[in-house]
């Protein structure tokens, strides 16, 4: 068997299918990238810059760590400030700005924060410090929603009391609803994030597709992945077709991975979620069924109610919703840089802000 | 967030009560939870996000993919060789 991406970086091939949308392209099309990741993919190999003036890209709510509510980076930080807790979280989530601290600032307050790599290094901790309560972050989409499932099932099994998750997940469908619902929506096709739908497969875009009217493409990240799915959503476009359609065989199918969506549906179900920016968008997150409430740090722990402040300079909900663009902010790259982040967006590998940052879309 | 490397499984196990395997990711071994796809082989590629196999490489898909993606790159060459003869 080959390496997978040797091919898919390939810049004359990129290039060869970046031509091809030049030529068919007859009118301006806004085309939305669901996943932040793929954001700073396209800003790394530049894509952007290969477009023809009329396909212009719109970077989506894909970004976890982004639409991470307030009042849950809040949460988290009175947790994990608690003492006998070690409050584990992916690393993207220390420097998401909380009222006035992050999870970096607790850590240099004395709370014990880990980094892990996956949420069953969570349980290993939890076995090493059976006198502390280990309590994990859990944030992502339904690529990560798995991880979590079994690092839960695992947790049960094997009767590990004192670990717990701050419940966080969100998907995917319910945030493109109100994209597309949206009276200031510009979106007249998606990019549909690859590895949510290699865990879920692309079954559950048929009605959207269908209800709006939109051309779906499920897409990969490499650079010739992003540049087929560009092709195909614009193909659609052209044609007046609203199909989903898959750029990335090589990873999703139609079902998806369907034991990892029975291990989802197994320990979480669907409840509405607040989406920092956003608001409260219906039957969005993952909560924890019943039969693993337990596992609910928030029924664990007592927590005071604080009054939620987000800077008034900051316009990431409009950025995380389509509706504006990085550059279109006042304080982008003066107030707000990475450095000193006042949203969530300019802070992640995966935010839109961070990724125009970093990759110099600065006007001038 | 969502990243998802491609790596080879090169052993599988398990280590308790769950099912994992050693991926290889261009040199670097990694241990990774193969729970979610408990079919693959080794020698396959699986794709990896936070510890876990997530999907398990179709080849077949990846190599049929590119036939048509480097067809389409024929095609546009011989266009544009014709434009420039022209």
């Amino acid at each position: 068997m080959t390496d997978p991406t040797a091919n898919l970086r390939d810049a004359s091939l990129t290039k060869a299918i970046m031509a091809e949308v030049r030529h068919i392209a007859t009118q301006p099309w806004n085309i939305m990238e669901i996943c932040g990741g793929q954001t700073h993919a396209i800003m790394q190999y530049g894509l952007d810059q290969l477009l023809p003036p009329e396909i212009t890209l719109i970077h989506g709510p894909g970004c976890p760590v982004c639409v991470t509510s307030l009042q849950a980076i809040e949460q988290g930080l009175q947790i994990a400030s608690r003492p006998g807790v070690i409050f584990t979280t992916f690393g993207d989530m220390l420097r998401v700005p909380g009222n006035q601290a992050d999870l970096f600032t607790a850590r240099s307050q004395g709370a014990d924060v880990r980094v892990v790599y996956s949420p069953l290094d969570s349980l290993k901790i939890a076995n090493a410090n059976p006198d502390k309560q280990v309590v994990f972050f859990a944030i992502g989409f339904e690529t990560t929603a798995p991880t979590i499932a079994s690092t839960i099932l695992t947790a049960s099994r094997n009767e590990i009391k004192n670990f717990s998750i701050l419940p966080a997940n969100v998907l995917v469908p319910p945030a493109m609803h109100a994209i597309l619902l949206n009276p200031a929506n510009r979106v007249q096709g998606f990019l549909a994030a690859g590895h949510v739908c290699a865990v879920m497969g692309y079954h559950e875009y048929l009605p959207i597709a269908e209800q709006y009217q939109i051309p779906i493409v499920v897409t990969g990240f490499e650079p010739v992945d992003l540049a087929t799915g560009i092709l195909m959503a614009v193909q659609q476009l052209e044609a007046g077709q609203h199909e989903v359609t898959n750029a990335y065989p090589r990873f999703v199918t139609r079902e998806g991975n369907q034991v990892a969506q029975k291990i989802i549906s197994q320990v979480f179900e669907p409840v509405d979620r607040q989406w920092r920016g956003i608001g409260t968008i219906p039957l969005s997150g993952l909560g924890l069924r019943p039969g693993y409430a337990s596992f609910n740090a928030l029924s664990r722990f007592e927590l005071d109610q604080t009054p939620l402040y987000e800077s008034p300079l900051c316009i990431a909900g409009k950025v995380l919703s389509g509706i504006a663009k990085p550059l279109d902010c006042p304080a982008f790259s003066k107030e707000c840089t990475p450095a000193h982040p006042l949203g969530a967006p300019m802070v992640s590998s995966e935010g839109a802000c961070a990724a125009y940052y970093r990759y110099q879309r600065i006007p001038g | 967030m969502c990243l998802g490397i491609p790596g080879k499984v090169t052993q599988i196990h398990e280590q308790d009560g769950i099912l994992m395997a050693a991926v290889d990711f261009y040199g670097v071994e990694q241990a990774v939870c193969i729970a979610t796809t408990p079919e693959v082989a080794l020698g396959q590629y699986v794709l990896v996000h936070a510890g876990f196999a997530l999907n398990v490489l179709s080849d077949t898909e990846a190599e049929e993919t590119l036939k048509i993606l480097r067809d389409l790159q024929a095609f546009n060459a011989r266009l544009t060789e014709e434009d420039q003869s022209k």
